[in-house]
């Protein structure tokens, strides 16, 4: 299968509709060239149009052409998740095709559809993809193998149901007779649409449920895949940037003179708050940055550090902040518990570190902008640079490439509008290219939090009071503003709210506080990546303090969620849990159930002497419904995991005077090969709804691994990153 | 100053300062992408190249230094017996997830598996703990270099 990097201009592909269905989410007409199209429209995040079927607007086409080439095109990108295997493997399944058949094109940046915030927008960012495309997918298949069959029914003269589709053909078993799809496809095109399609029973799967080889995988291993920073359009230079210390800053003088005479060295761009250099090269161009003698005029955030925002978040906390969920009466359970815990935990501001550094090509012509980038929001991006480089949109083209991991980093559109603030100053194209320390320096942060949190315990030890406030920046608030509503948004509390425990009384509150200056954005995950480090650990503490086994304790209150008891079960049976370890070696437990997927795991730690922590095994379970692709399921968890090892154990972004305090891997530590854990994933086989995977492992794993800190130590870790010098062994 | 490169196999002259990394030279100025950019401090490992088959960061390894040496990249590996088994076995054990990270693993993977045919988990960990992937395909790498060694064993 090839994926193509479409331009971004031709708009939605042609349909002449020449029979538009009275289904409600389905066009189907004839192709331009001749052929089958449908146009669906796959469900995003916000989405309110898909249920009115007057707007119906088509976002996927699925053409069927006269060489019975299946052409998916699509607004959802491949990040290295998988979803350009598990896509089509929906189609192919209902369509009666084999995977290589399918061919994927990206959908280009369409401001009719994309333009509106609520529309087209978080399909790559929240891990959804297979979930939202799971029925449409299959019944635009289901659909057109109906009409395919019907078609050759017909010119066969025989009756539909004594044919069958098998492997992109019809067959017709009484007579033997055969013909490919590519064939039927215009014909088809004339048949009159189905009202109803039968959807296969998960136990007639064919394709779906099996471990699917990834179909982008044989580039990214010869060195021929292209990614955005190794776009080459003729005559590019490449540029390298220094951005203001401090986020707020200006730039106040720069003497370039050692620069510009560095070989290779061709221009120096003055920003506002930046500066540039561009040259032949990435090597001349950074000579040329470290040559330049830069005056910045710090501004207002001079003096910013990082326990100021802390502690501006602790006050916040002391205040009411929107009621996130409300259940029972708390305050009155509280009174009557027979015992309180209650707990502070903070959790640090976090960067991407993608692999691939922040960069962009951009062309700016007189009249027209062209853009080369690896990019999740190709509307955000279409949109970005048409306001920066003062253009109509229908004069920016885009052109999509792979991206060198996105956990919310390519959700952004802040490095394109530097690109082109830049290219706006360049004669012909020139590709900005960040270092890593600027890459981390000025990133957009997942945000840093502060949480307050209580709970009342009966005579048993159970929970019958849970009291929650939190405090730190919605990054939906900025990025979607319509989805941030009365002081609350989905993200920032999901793993806070709506527990899987049987809680009688719950009182959850969020306290909106933006730190000065600083960009917060998604970060595999936002909310749940905070929230279930609290509340997992929290529900540890508590069975501490009733002294209950916490696997046990946790299995008490889950009478009402089965599936959850049963990874929780699952993955302690597998885990060993209960059976001995030795000295300062311990098992912790975590459970969730955020982006429709259940997943328990058990985290086995060690800890030295000195105090640092080894996680030495991870046990998942994990029920995410239909598993479309078991093998990308396993990588994606195992890669959640290790990303939340990183996190756990190293992750922290601090700032002193303003600045960044991390440049590079450094200061900004990575987990390695040395250090990474066995982790064994189990799925649970069912046939429910299929639920995000892509950022499970992350959240789940930071508590797992303070618990077993916990179990080994018997330190309580309330704050992230996991310190060391607070778990050395006392002599 | 003009230099003369050899990379994979074909002589390349390039006017460069002589401090320029390597890296830059066969990204920007010859234009072979396959080698990736992660840090440019040799904390990451993104660029590893072979330098007389020797894996080698190219972020840090001056122009200069290079001298007649035979540089192998990424584009070029597949044509080593170390090489196709590797880039094998990562197929077939579906390592790779973004992508970015996996030239460089490769390069040092198959360093490693020319110069060990049977490495050992602390020869793995040391021969690849250089290289990052965020994408946190460690568990994979591991299982891939040991199924390529498997069949070195087997076929030679
Ligand atoms: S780019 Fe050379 S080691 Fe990271
Ligand atoms: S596969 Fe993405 S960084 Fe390794």
């Amino acid at each position: 299968m090839a994926i193509e990097h479409l331009p971004s201009r031709p708009g939605a592909p042609e349909h002449a509709g020449s029979a538009l269905s009275r289904r409600r989410f389905l066009q189907v007409g004839v192709a331009a060239g001749g052929g089958l199209m449908l146009g669906l429209r796959l469900p995003f995040a916000g989405d309110a149009r898909a249920a009115d079927a007057d707007g119906f607007e088509p976002n996927a086409f699925i053409r069927i052409g006269g060489d019975g080439q299946v052409v998916l095109t699509m607004p959802y990108v491949e990040m290295g998740q998988g979803t350009y295997t598990s896509i089509p493997m929906l189609i192919a399944e209902e369509l009666e095709v084999d995977l290589p058949q399918v061919r994927l094109e990206h959908a280009p940046p369409n401001e009719k559809l994309y333009a509106n915030p609520l529309l087209g927008v978080q399909a790559t960012g929240n891990s959804n993809a297979v979930r939202g495309a799971w029925r449409p997918l299959r019944e635009a298949g289901a659909t057109a193998r109906t009409m395919l069959v019907a078609a050759a029914a017909k010119r066969w003269n025989v009756d539909p149901a004594s044919c069958r589709a098998q492997s992109g053909e019809v067959l017709h078993a009484p007579t033997g007779r055969r013909i490919a799809y590519g064939q039927l496809a215009a014909e088809a095109a004339r048949m009159p649409v189905p009202e109803n399609v039968a959807l296969k029973r998960p136990e007639e799967f064919r394709l779906i449920g099996t471990p699917a080889k990834r179909l982008d995988t044989p580039a990214k291993v010869n060195g021929t895949a292209v990614y955005g920073i190794d776009a080459r359009p003729p005559g590019v230079k490449i540029a390298t940037l220094a951005q203001s210390p401090v986020f707020g800053g200006r730039l106040k003088n720069v003497d370039d003179t050692a620069a510009k005479a560095v070989k290779g060295v061709r221009q120096i761009v003055r920003l506002d708050d930046a500066v540039a250099v561009v040259a032949d090269h990435m090597g001349a161009a950074k000579k040329g940055l470290a040559a330049l003698v830069i005056e910045w005029d710090d501004g207002p955030h001079a003096k910013l550090s990082t326990s100021q925002i802390a502690s501006e978040l602790e006050t916040a906390t002391l205040n009411p902040g929107a009621v996130a969920q409300d259940t029972g009466n708390t305050d009155k359970a509280m009174a009557r518990a027979v015992s309180k815990v209650e707990a502070i935990y903070e959790v640090p501001f976090l960067a991407h570190a993608t692999m691939e550094p922040m960069n962009c090509t951009v062309h700016v012509r007189e009249g027209g902008c062209e853009v080369w980038v690896g990019s999740q929001v190709m509307a955000r991006v279409q949109a970005a640079a048409a306001t920066t480089a003062g253009l109509p949109l229908d004069k920016v083209v885009v052109h999509n490439h792979l991206i060198g991991g996105g956990f919310g980093r390519r959700l952004e559109a802040d490095g394109v509008i530097r690109a082109v603030q830049i290219a706006k100053q360049v004669d012909g194209p020139v590709k900005v290219v960040w270092t890593r320390e600027e890459d981390i320096q000025h990133d957009m942060y997942r945000p840093y939090w502060f949480d307050r949190i209580s709970a009342g315990l009966d005579e048993k030890g159970m929970p019958v009071a849970w009291n929650h406030r939190f405090a730190g920046s919605s990054v939906i608030a900025r990025w979607l503003p319509p989805a941030f509503q009365n002081g609350l948004d989905s993200d920032t509390t999901e793993g806070a709210i709506d527990l899987l425990y049987a809680l009688p009384n719950v009182h959850v509150e969020y306290v909106r506080v933006e730190p000065p200056g600083i960009p917060t954005a998604f970060w595999r995950s936002v909310g749940p990546s905070h929230n279930v480090f609290v509340t997992e650990s929290f529900m540890d503490e508590l069975a501490a303090a009733a002294k209950q086994d916490p696997v046990a304790y946790r299995l008490a209150l889950l009478d009402q969620a089965p599936r959850a008891k049963a990874v929780l079960v699952l993955a302690a049976e597998k885990a060993g849990w209960g059976q001995r370890l030795p000295d300062r070696v311990g098992r912790g437990v975590s459970l969730q159930y955020v982006f429709a997927s259940y997943l328990a795991q058990v985290a086995e730690v060690e800890v030295s002497k000195d105090g640092a922590v080894r996680v030495r095994r991870v046990v998942c379970a994990v029920d995410c419904g239909t598993a479309v692709n078991p093998d990308t399921i396993r990588a994606q968890i195992q890669s959640g995991v290790i990303f939340g090892i990183t996190a756990a154990l190293y992750g922290e972004i601090t700032l002193k005077n303003g600045r960044v305090e991390q440049a590079n891997f450094d200061t900004y530590q990575m987990l390695r090969m040395n250090e990474a854990p066995a982790i064994e994933v189990y799925i649970v086989q069912n046939s429910e709804l299929p639920g995000g995977i892509g950022e499970t492992g992350t959240s789940a794993i930071m508590p797992a691994v303070a618990n077993a800190v916990f179990a080994a130590t018997g330190k309580r870790l309330r704050k992230l990153p996991i310190d060391p010098a607070a778990l050395k062994q006392s002599p | 100053m003009a230099f003369v490169i050899k990379v994979n196999g074909n002589s390349h002259s390039v006017d460069v300062d002589g401090d320029t990394p390597l890296l830059w030279v066969l990204r920007d100025v010859l234009g072979m992408t396959g080698t990736k950019f992660g840090c440019g401090a040799a904390l990451c490992g993104a660029c590893t190249v072979h330098v007389d088959g020797v894996a080698t960061r190219s972020c840090v390894t001056p122009i200069d230094s290079v001298g007649s040496s035979e540089i192998t990249t990424i584009e070029a590996i597949g044509a080593t017996a170390a090489g196709a088994k590797i880039q094998k076995a990562w197929l077939d054990l579906e390592v790779v997830q973004c992508g970015y990270c996996q030239s460089g693993q490769i390069m040092s993977a198959s360093a490693l598996l020319a110069s060990n045919s049977h490495p050992t988990d602390a020869d793995i960990d040391e021969a690849m703990s250089g290289n990052i992937c965020r994408c946190g395909t460690y568990l994979r790498i591991r299982d891939a270099i040991k199924q390529a060694a498997q069949s070195s064993g087997q076929g030679g």
